[in-house]
């Protein structure tokens, strides 16, 4: 039997404030990194067009095919290489003219400059700015709405509204903390990174729920009653630690592999995928078992000391 | 074996073998988005205020119409705004009599009036407004159904989105600029007399006679690929439109040799009404309209009896082929634009989906060995747990005919790491047990029965969320929340209720069980 750990025994929760520390400091990096270079929204965000080309011969200069693309008033493009050096994602800013004309267009323009060579247009997309707006509000939305559902479920399922508000907290952190990875890293906000946000939000709320459950079942044994919250909750750590490091090291490297053989399609997927993983572990134990514990010794002390009150006053 | 576990094993047999069946050959079952297969994905919108403007104009023309048959002088009938029109009579003794053919056209109601100056407003409810935009939408989906099914595409996904959206996705389409002028066109066929009386001159800067107006003809030059516009002055009556139209065929041009035409033959009543124009119009030209442009303007040297026409206009066989297919399936009723479109060529669909899936294949296989050498025999019954798992999850995609997206594709990855997490969750806690100094079946039964109530939790909560996800969000968000959805379900039932019965058979139903491989 291969086994990692054995009955292990270690202070996580007496080290929270230290995590405190380090969680404030990363959601800070990566809000201040939000506000300052925000995020770079893809096309499908905010409209636009988007055309992929793949020249066939010699690879040709970024700035060849903006003087191609000057010709049509497309100057102002983002012209980037994807991939490969012979091919090319443009992105035209968003104007007045319908998605019909733009492949043809840009394919004009392109040809005009013979030393570019034969090319092959191989993915045209155009979104208008209504859809793309109305894409971005529902998606929020969505995310929104999923969170108020597991905070309604986690509350009513272990019977703590501290345990649901947490692990929420939990998820929002690792939501601001892959935003900022994304923002830091100058990705793009694109469709793949949403389905790994939405992707890194189940992760950690079932990485929360499993130690939650932990702590439900000691809770329910008569051994565990003089013994505080803080000491319960670094026991269900403990006891599920070898599932939280097999299951979270499992999909962290299939992840990694995505990430390093998935081509550029599944790149920026991966990626938020990788950092979801380490994120969401993490705040399984420093974020919403540390939330539940302080908040849980302040509502206990609290109430100490309005029964000392009471016991004064009478 | 008690009674109970054949059942068990029942069910697991059925489940398996109505899964093959729903998958089997994958090929054609497995629907593959267009980000893995290329081809065009298009939202267009449907500009339904149009149609019910150009209803509120036919129906003005009716009323002028209906007032003049019955003798009452009209100054004038203009539509104002969406769906309301003025009426203004030459004289206000005439106003019983129209008051009386007002009541006539009911879906309007009569408002404003002004007896005094003979004038009053007729509107239709706004309620009759929704139910012409609702079927403004529908029948431009049912156009656009018939021209892609004659345009001749594998599999296309033509479906209405919300109020006033179409959404269209034709994979592996080669020439999405022609299918996109297939699918946008309004192919609204008119047929028109000219103004002869008009001088064209006078037209273009601005002076029209009462009752026409001005369209080009659009020639593009094949060569030098200018465009020449000839302006013409038609009368803005509409004598005949597509609508009578029975047939549209290609044909070879007889009077310009290389270039194709369509020609065209009208239904009963259209060929009627033709024979009625061309006579009453012998000597005159008939403009040949489609879409605002004007294509031929041939004179009438006799009555035509047998409803037959010819559209000419320099066409490559391609542009006839398909504007016959355009006439053929009907004009759209309101004008569409493209909201949104996505044009993957099939070779960048082959490239991604390839690369993509070695990767996906990869991962998925480090993980059945990661579990095989980890848990050994029971990471072997993981192993075909979740191989179980991925063909159920498979099948019900295509029972519901859901298409696999790079975002469905994300949900599977949750799924597979969410179902990997359950196994290691029991076989971590039947360990525990081991450890306790239980016995291996009370372990089996206690690691079971207790990791239980995590499963549960994890999964519903999961479930919720993915529930939301469908409900509140769209396109992308909902192919994530689908497969996630199916797939969780199918966890739910391969690890709790799978893997048990295997370890029941192998564990707890032998009689004497000295070892256990986990």
């Amino acid at each position: 039997m291969i086994e990692i750990f054995r009955n292990p025994n270690y202070d996580f929760i007496g080290k929270r404030k230290w995590a405190y520390l380090v969680s404030a400091l990363i959601t800070l990096i990566g809000l201040i990194s939000l506000a300052t270079q925000g995020l770079r929204y893809d096309i499908d965000f905010v409209g636009g067009a988007l055309i992929q080309v793949r020249f066939e011969q010699a690879p040709p200069t970024v700035h060849k095919i903006r003087n191609a693309m000057a010709t049509i008033g497309f100057g102002e493009s983002v012209i980037q290489e994807f991939g490969d050096t012979r091919e090319f994602i443009i992105r035209l800013p968003l104007t007045a003219t319908s998605s019909q004309a733009v492949a043809q267009r840009v394919e004009g323009a392109l040809r005009s400059d013979p030393s570019l060579g034969g090319f092959e247009i191989r993915r045209v997309e155009f979104v208008g700015p209504q859809v793309g707006k109305e894409l971005q509000l529902q998606a929020i939305y969505a995310v929104l709405f999923a969170m108020a559902g597991m905070l309604v479920y986690i509350a009513w399922s272990f019977k703590s509204v501290r345990g649901g508000t947490a692990a929420v907290v939990a998820v929002i952190h690792d939501v601001i903390v892959c935003l900022g990875a994304v923002s830091l890293t100058h990705r793009e906000f694109s469709l793949p990174v949403l389905a790994a946000l939405l992707t890194v939000i189940g992760y950690s709320v079932n990485d929360t729920i499993v130690a939650y459950d932990r702590l439900r079942e000691n809770r329910s044994k008569p051994s565990q009653r003089n013994r505080s919250f803080g000491d319960q909750m670094n026991d269900a750590v403990n006891q599920t630690l070898s599932r939280t490091v097999l299951t979270s090291l499992t999909v962290f490297f299939s992840t990694v592999i995505l990430l390093f053989f998935g081509g550029k399609v599944l790149e920026d997927f991966a990626f938020v995928l990788v950092i979801g993983v380490i994120t969401g572990t993490y705040s399984t134990t420093y974020v919403a078992a540390a939330v539940m514990v302080d908040w849980t010794i302040w509502a206990q002390t609290r109430r100490r000391g309005q029964k000392k009150a009471v016991a004064k006053a009478s | 074996m008690r009674r109970s576990l054949w059942v068990r094993i029942g069910i697991v047999a059925l489940v398996t073998v109505g899964s093959v069946f729903y998958l089997y050959p994958p090929k054609k079952t497995i629907n593959l988005g267009l980000d893995l297969q290329g081809g065009i994905h298009l939202v267009l919108g449907v500009e339904a205020d149009k149609a019910i403007g150009s209803q509120t104009d036919r129906v003005a023309e009716d009323f002028k119409n209906a007032l003049e048959k019955k003798g009452i002088g009209v100054r004038r009938v203009a539509r104002e705004g969406l769906g309301s029109f003025v009426v203004e009579l030459a004289s206000p003794q005439s106003w019983n009599d129209a008051v009386t053919v007002a009541n006539e056209f009911s879906i309007y109601e009569r408002r404003d009036s002004d007896q005094t100056a003979g004038r009053f407003t007729m509107a239709t409810s706004e309620r009759e407004m929704n139910r012409l935009r609702d079927l403004a939408v529908r029948q431009a989906v049912e156009t656009i159904r018939n021209r892609v099914d004659q345009f001749g595409v594998a599999e296309p996904t033509i479906t209405r989105q919300g109020a006033d959206r179409i959404l269209i996705q034709l994979p592996g389409v080669q020439d999405p600029e022609r299918a996109k002028a297939l699918i946008g066109k309004t192919a609204l066929l008119e047929f028109k007399l000219l103004d002869d009386s008009a001088s064209v001159e006078e037209a273009q800067q601005g002076r029209l006679p009462e009752g026409a107006e001005l369209l080009y003809q659009r020639r593009v030059d094949k060569e030098t690929k200018n465009e020449r516009k000839v302006p013409f002055v038609v009368q803005k009556r509409t004598l005949l439109t597509g609508a009578e139209l029975n047939r549209a065929e290609v044909q070879a041009d007889p009077n310009s040799p290389g270039n194709w035409q369509v020609s065209i033959e009208f239904n009963a009543v259209g060929t009627r009404i033709f024979g009625e124009v061309t006579e009453a119009n012998v000597g005159k030209h008939l403009a040949i309209i489609l879409d605002g442009n004007v294509y031929s303007a041939p004179r009438i040297n006799e009555r035509i009896p047998g409803g037959r026409a010819v559209i000419t206009g320099q066409f490559t066989v391609e542009d006839a082929r398909d504007l016959a297919i355009v006439l053929r399936a009907g004009a759209l009723p309101a004008p569409v634009t493209i909201l949104e479109e996505r044009t993957v060529g099939p070779s960048l669909g082959t490239d991604s989906i390839r690369q993509g899936i070695i990767a996906i294949v990869a991962s998925t296989v480090a993980v059945f060995l990661f579990m095989l050498i980890y848990y050994r025999l029971s990471g072997f019954i993981a192993d075909v747990a979740l191989g179980l798992n991925l063909l159920i999850l498979l099948a019900c995609m295509a029972a519901f005919g859901a298409t696999l997206t790079l975002p469905g594709i994300a949900g599977i990855a949750l799924t597979i790491g969410m179902a990997v997490d359950t196994n290691i969750l029991i076989f971590e806690r039947i360990r525990e047990e081991l450890r306790v100094g239980k016995s291996i079946r009370a372990s089996i039964q206690a690691g079971f029965s207790r990791a239980f109530r995590t499963i549960i939790d994890t999964h519903v909560t999961v479930l919720v969320t993915a529930a939301i996800l469908y409900n509140w969000g769209t396109g992308p968000v909902k192919g994530f929340a689908v497969s996630l959805f199916v797939g969780l379900t199918a966890s739910l039932f391969t690890a709790v209720f799978f893997t048990r019965l295997l370890f029941d058979l192998i564990y707890v139903e032998r009689r004497q069980v000295r070892t256990i491989s986990i």
